[in-house]
Formats: C-alpha cells, sequence, structure tokens
C-alpha cells in the first residue's frame, strides 16, 4: 500500500516534536554516558569517587589501569558470561510462558482483551520489593513449595534441596518480573495479523502446526524480537533480584558493578564494567536485529 | 456424473438462514458463477465448499466424495481471496512454492512447477519480489498462480477483482477466461457484478436471500429473466406491473394499469388469463422517436413525455413519462451523431418496442 499520510512538514515542525525528547536523551543519557566512559579512565579517589584529573604534580590523572584490571582475571568474563546465560534463560522461558498467553489474548473476545492486558500489567501496581519479597516467602524453606518438593524428593532418596537463595530462585524471580514486558510487544504483534493469511494458509493444505510454524511465527517475529530484547538488557545487567534472592551462587555482574560504585568505591572500575555491559548488550541487540531482517529465500 | 454436487445445503448464523436448501451440480471445466447482491449467501457458499464454514444441513460431494467432514486444507480446492491473503513475508516464488510444499511435491520438481505457474499468469520477472513491491493486479496474478500451482480440480475465487480499478478489471477479465480455457480447471466465481458475471461465466446462479432465483447461460439471464428479482439485478429493467388479457403460443397480451394493452412473450409453454406480474423491458430494446411515426407490426407503441435524460457518452437514457404517470427508462446510441441527446426535457415522445423484446413475469 502507498500510504498517503502527510509527510511531516517544515524542519521547524520536526524539531517541536522531535526536539523535547532529543534533549531529555542528550542529558540525561548521552551526557552520562560520556562522563561514565571518562570516570573509566580516571583513578580512584582516596575515599571513593573520583580523583582529581590533574595530579599535583601537574600531569593528567589518567590511565587504562581499570580495563587492564578487567582483562588480567578470567573472573569477571566468567562472571558476564554467567549473567549472560541467566539472561538468556530468563528470555527464553518468558517466550515460551508469553507467547501462548499473548496469543490467547488476542484471539480473545474484543471487549475481553482490556480487561486481560490489566491482569498482565497488575503487578506493577504493587511495588517491586514487596513482589521479591513474597518470592522470597513463597521460595523459603519453611513454607509449602520447598516442604512438598523436599518430602517427595525424600521419597525417593534425594537430600532436601533449597529453593531460596540460588541461581533458581533468581532465574524464577527474573521470568516473574520482566515476563509483562515480553507479554505486551508480543500481544500488540499478533492482534495485527490477518486472520484471512491463516485461511489462506489452511487452504494451501497446511495443518495447524504448518500455519503456525510458516504463518504466525515469522510474522510475529518482530514481536519476539521487542519482547526479547526488553527482556533480556534489563535482565543481563540487574543487581536487585539477585542481590535479593540470589545468595552466592546467584550472583550477577550486575552486583558486581553496584560494589564497586557503593561498596568497594572504585568508581573507574565500576565504569569499566558497565561500558562491557552496555557494549555487550548492544552488540548482542545489534546481532539479533540483523539475523531477524527478512530475506529474498525462495523457501 | 457432475465433478461438484451441492445437495440441498443450509447455513444459519443464529437467526438468519445465509443459504437456504440450496442444490447445484457444477461440472468439470466449466466456469461457473455465483451472482447477488451483498448479503445474498453467495461468498458462505463458496466458504462451505472451500470447507471455513460447515453447513448445517445438505452434503457437498465432490468428485464422488462426500466433503462433510474433510477439513479445508485436506480438500483438492484452492481459494482465491478478494484481499489475495498473500504472505506478506515471502517472496512472490515462496508464495507459490508453499501449497507445493504442503502437499510434499517432490523438491526435484517444485522449480519446474513454479516457474509453469508463474508463466501462466506472466509474473516470472517478480518471483523474487514481495507482495507489497506488486501492484494490487500482480498481486491478483500472484494469488491465481499460488491457487492453480497444485492442479486443484476446483478453484474458488472470492469476489477476486473487486479491488481492482475499472481498466484493468476490464484486463483481468479477459485473462481470466483466458487461463481457465488453458488449464482448465473447473472455476467457481462469486461476485456481486452482474457485467462481469455475464462476460465470464459458462453459467451462472442469480442469488437472494440464501436461495438460487434462476440458474442459466448469461444470455438466457440477461434475455430471459425467470423473475422481478433477476429482471431487475441484471441490467437495467424497466418492470411495469401487469395482469394477463390473454395468451397464445407463447405471446400475451398485457393490461398495463392506466396505460393499455401491449403484447410480450413469457417462458411458460402458457399462463391463465388474470395472472398477475410485470412486464420486463430493456431499455436498449425501446425505440425511442419523434411523435406521428406510424408503428410497424408486432410492435408495441405508446406515446409520452421526456422527464429527464442522462448522457453517458456512447448513449444516452431517457426517462419517458407515460401518459398513465408510469415512467420508462429507454436508451439511444450517440454512435457518429455527435450529439448529446436528440431530445429534451419535455419534448413529446413514442416509444416502441419489438413483442419479442418484452417479457411477462408471473409473480
Amino acid at each position: 500500500m502507498t500510504g498517503t499520510l502527510r509527510q511531516p512538514g517544515s524542519a521547524r515542525e520536526r524539531w517541536l516534536v522531535a526536539g523535547p525528547p532529543l534533549a531529555y536523551l542528550i542529558v540525561f543519557f548521552a551526557l552520562p554516558t560520556l562522563l561514565m566512559v571518562v570516570a573509566s579512565f580516571r583513578l580512584a579517589g582516596e575515599f571513593g569517587g573520583l580523583a582529581p584529573l590533574r595530579s599535583e604534580s601537574g600531569g593528567w590523572n589518567l590511565s587504562l589501569d581499570s580495563y587492564g584490571r578487567f582483562f588480567a582475571s578470567s573472573l569477571y568474563l566468567q562472571l558476564f558470561v554467567k549473567s549472560f546465560l541467566y539472561a538468556l534463560v530468563t528470555t527464553a522461558i518468558c517466550l515460551a510462558l508469553a507467547y501462548p498467553l499473548a496469543w490467547l489474548i488476542a484471539h480473545s473476545a474484543k471487549r475481553y482483551r482490556d480487561l486481560l492486558l490489566l491482569l498482565v500489567i497488575l503487578p506493577f501496581w504493587s511495588n517491586f520489593l514487596i513482589r521479591v519479597y513474597a518470592w522470597m516467602i513463597i521460595l523459603g524453606p519453611d513454607w509449602a513449595l520447598a516442604r512438598t518438593l523436599n518430602a517427595v524428593l525424600g521419597l525417593v532418596g534425594i537430600g532436601p534441596v533449597t529453593l531460596m537463595f540460588s541461581p533458581f530462585a533468581v532465574i524464577v524471580v527474573l521470568v516473574y518480573v520482566h515476563l509483562p514486558f515480553m507479554v505486551l510487544p508480543l500481544y500488540a504483534n499478533l492482534e495485527k495479523h490477518d486472520p484471512t493469511l491463516l485461511d489462506a494458509a489452511r487452504d494451501l493444505g497446511a495443518g495447524a502446526w504448518q500455519r503456525f510454524r510458516h504463518i504466525t511465527w515469522p510474522l510475529s517475529l518482530p514481536g519476539v524480537f521487542a519482547g526479547s530484547a526488553l527482556v533480556f538488557i534489563p535482565a543481563f545487567g540487574i543487581f536487585a533480584v539477585p542481590d535479593l534472592v540470589g545468595g552466592t551462587d546467584g550472583i550477577m555482574i550486575g552486583n558486581v558493578i553496584k560494589q564497586q560504585f557503593l561498596e568497594a568505591r572504585d568508581w573507574p572500575f565500576g565504569s569499566v564494567l558497565s561500558i562491557v555491559l552496555t557494549a555487550a548488550a548492544l552488540v548482542l541487540t545489534g546481532l539479533a536485529a540483523l539475523a531477524a531482517r527478512p530475506r529474498r529465500s525462495a523457501a | 456424473m457432475a465433478l461438484l454436487e451441492i445437495e440441498n445445503v443450509t447455513r444459519r448464523f443464529g437467526s438468519t438462514t445465509a443459504v437456504d436448501g440450496v442444490s447445484l451440480s457444477i461440472e468439470a471445466g466449466e466456469f461457473f458463477t455465483l451472482l447477488g447482491p451483498s448479503g445474498c449467501g453467495k461468498t458462505t457458499l463458496l466458504r462451505m465448499i472451500a470447507g471455513f464454514d460447515p453447513p448445517d444441513g445438505g452434503r457437498i460431494v465432490l468428485a464422488g466424495q462426500d466433503l462433510t467432514d474433510v477439513p479445508p486444507e485436506r480438500r483438492p480446492v484452492r481459494t482465491v481471496f478478494q484481499s489475495y491473503a498473500l504472505f506478506p513475508h515471502m517472496t512472490v516464488a515462496a508464495n507459490v512454492v508453499f501449497p507445493l510444499r504442503m502437499a510434499k511435491v517432490a523438491p526435484a520438481e517444485i522449480p519446474s512447477r513454479v516457474a509453469a505457474a508463474l508463466e501462466d499468469v506472466r509474473l516470472q520477472p517478480f518471483a523474487n519480489r514481495f507482495p507489497h513491491e506488486l501492484s494490487g493486479g500482480q498481486r491478483q496474478r500472484v494469488a491465481i498462480a499460488r491457487a492453480l500451482v497444485t492442479k486443484p480440480k476446483l478453484m474458488l475465487l472470492d469476489e477476486p477483482l473487486a479491488a481492482l480499478d475499472a481498466k484493468l478489471r476490464g484486463e483481468m477479465q479477459i485473462e481470466l477466461i483466458n487461463l481457465q480455457k488453458e488449464v482448465g480447471i473447473t472455476f467457481i466465481y462469486v461476485t456481486h457484478d452482474q457485467t462481469e458475471a455475464l462476460a465470464l461465466s459458462h453459467r451462472i446462479a442469480v442469488m437472494n436471500q440464501g436461495r438460487i432465483e434462476q440458474l442459466d447461460e448469461p444470455s438466457k439471464i440477461y434475455s430471459f429473466p425467470a423473475n422481478r428479482f433477476v429482471a431487475d439485478f441484471i441490467g437495467e429493467c424497466n418492470i411495469l406491473s401487469a395482469s394477463v388479457q390473454a395468451c397464445e403460443d407463447g405471446v400475451c397480451t398485457l393490461d398495463l394499469a392506466g396505460i393499455g394493452s401491449v403484447r410480450a412473450t413469457i417462458n411458460v409453454p402458457s399462463v391463465a388469463p388474470g395472472t398477475a406480474g410485470a412486464l420486463a423491458l430493456r431499455p436498449e430494446k425501446i425505440a425511442i422517436n419523434a411523435p406521428g411515426q406510424v408503428a410497424p407490426d408486432g410492435e408495441n407503441h405508446l406515446s409520452g413525455r421526456v422527464m429527464d435524460f442522462l448522457y453517458q457518452g456512447d448513449v444516452t437514457i431517457y426517462m419517458v413519462e407515460l401518459a398513465s404517470g408510469a415512467r420508462l427508462e429507454a436508451m439511444r446510441p450517440n454512435s457518429a451523431s455527435g450529439r448529446a441527446r436528440f431530445f429534451d426535457v419535455g419534448d413529446a415522445v413514442d416509444v416502441a418496442w419489438k413483442v419479442d423484446a418484452g417479457h411477462f413475469l408471473a409473480d
């Protein structure tokens, strides 16, 4: 279809529309990022924060030491890989849970859809910490879930397991916290699908699975990628959830970054880790976007 | 035995009956059209043949196989949808390959089948385009290629030309006729456009309120409409209330209320005197002349006055009010005269038509 929408008018009109968000992003995103990049080359202050840019002897207080420290030990890289895997598993589980749910909402009667969507975002109405604490109780050793599980495991001779303070708890809560971010873009996509396409596919001999595989799934990929990015990126760098439910095994790179700024008071090294995290997320999303482009293959 | 037998098929939606006990048989190789106004049940009937709607009663038998319990994906029937329903994420070639892959056609065979189907609709150069990179007519042809690539027994076309502009529609009509002849696949074509139906079809079923009003060849439908609905729906037609005075050898003398008597043909051997009905008379069969000319034998003859006229380029349609107040539309070609009209509003005129041009329809 060739659109007949009026093109955005003069340069002035365009700046009026795009200007405010652009200014906001420059002040609160681009500049801080730049400050962080600069900070990664600076030295830590004696009592936290950053050492003055000029040393007393008049030289510049800049160095690559923090980067050296990052590459000197494989510990940080391992933590990145671990965080990446946690985020990946979280994204995969969110997708597996959200896709059928979004499909169901998109195919329910129009008058129920808003209500169902409301239910999906309902948890946002209560505080994040309260929701995580609720999970701490649910997964706690004295509560029904762990007791039942251990009773069953005890029957087959497997020792008691702890659900809380483990990678398992981290993944469970990460999935819970991020699920709506996967449901909403998927719903927005699935709801737009033309049902005639499925009729056509059926008419051309496609069974239910083939209709999903060849029509619904490929057409929903933009929603899948949007939802995955919205889940993967925050899950990759999160510190609050592993802090609260992860224990020592469930630590992620976000915890280390937080430690550098708040406890170790090594801002330059914290900045290095943040930059690597941002760069990794950027590269991964870029690769995913590249892989998602439609291609002119015959089949 | 016919290729497709539709036996007393009924479909209800809530309290409305969309298709009401329709029976049809369609021969192999036929170009068959279901014609009717929107809501007449033609699309519902088509969807039942494709398998998307289950009939509430009756059965559909294709080549001896009862289709009642066969899901759409296993019917040897292909549909061309009004919106084309091309898969937007696939190229033209991939769209055409799709049904072949679903039918598990040997991969070695696929390229030649696709090439042949695209050649049938003259779209080979566009094989690697995406649907959004094509014009409406080209998309239409992709939909047709996709439907015929598996050589189905039956192709269903649901108002396939409705989205095209008039000129392109004319070209596509000719292409469709030729294509159907070439591939030899039976077409069932749904449209509300009577000129399209007349131009394309071997036979037409005119539908109204879930029933078939008339089933015949296009020329029979046009010249001998079975009832008021068909006469009114197909082409322009004057319909005047009439009652039969006498009848002999297929020719009746009719009493037109307040106008006088005229003679007309009937399509049944005889109608009893006193039968009420209507005279159907096509505007192009009425000659409109200046008054005072003598009507030859075998013609009906009335006088009136021009009330209005519509200049249409090739012809002009005159609305003539008869002495009784009844109105007739008469058409006169403007060929080669260079004139926009022969008569003006208020002119007294004579209208005349041959006896066999008028047709009596019993109520």
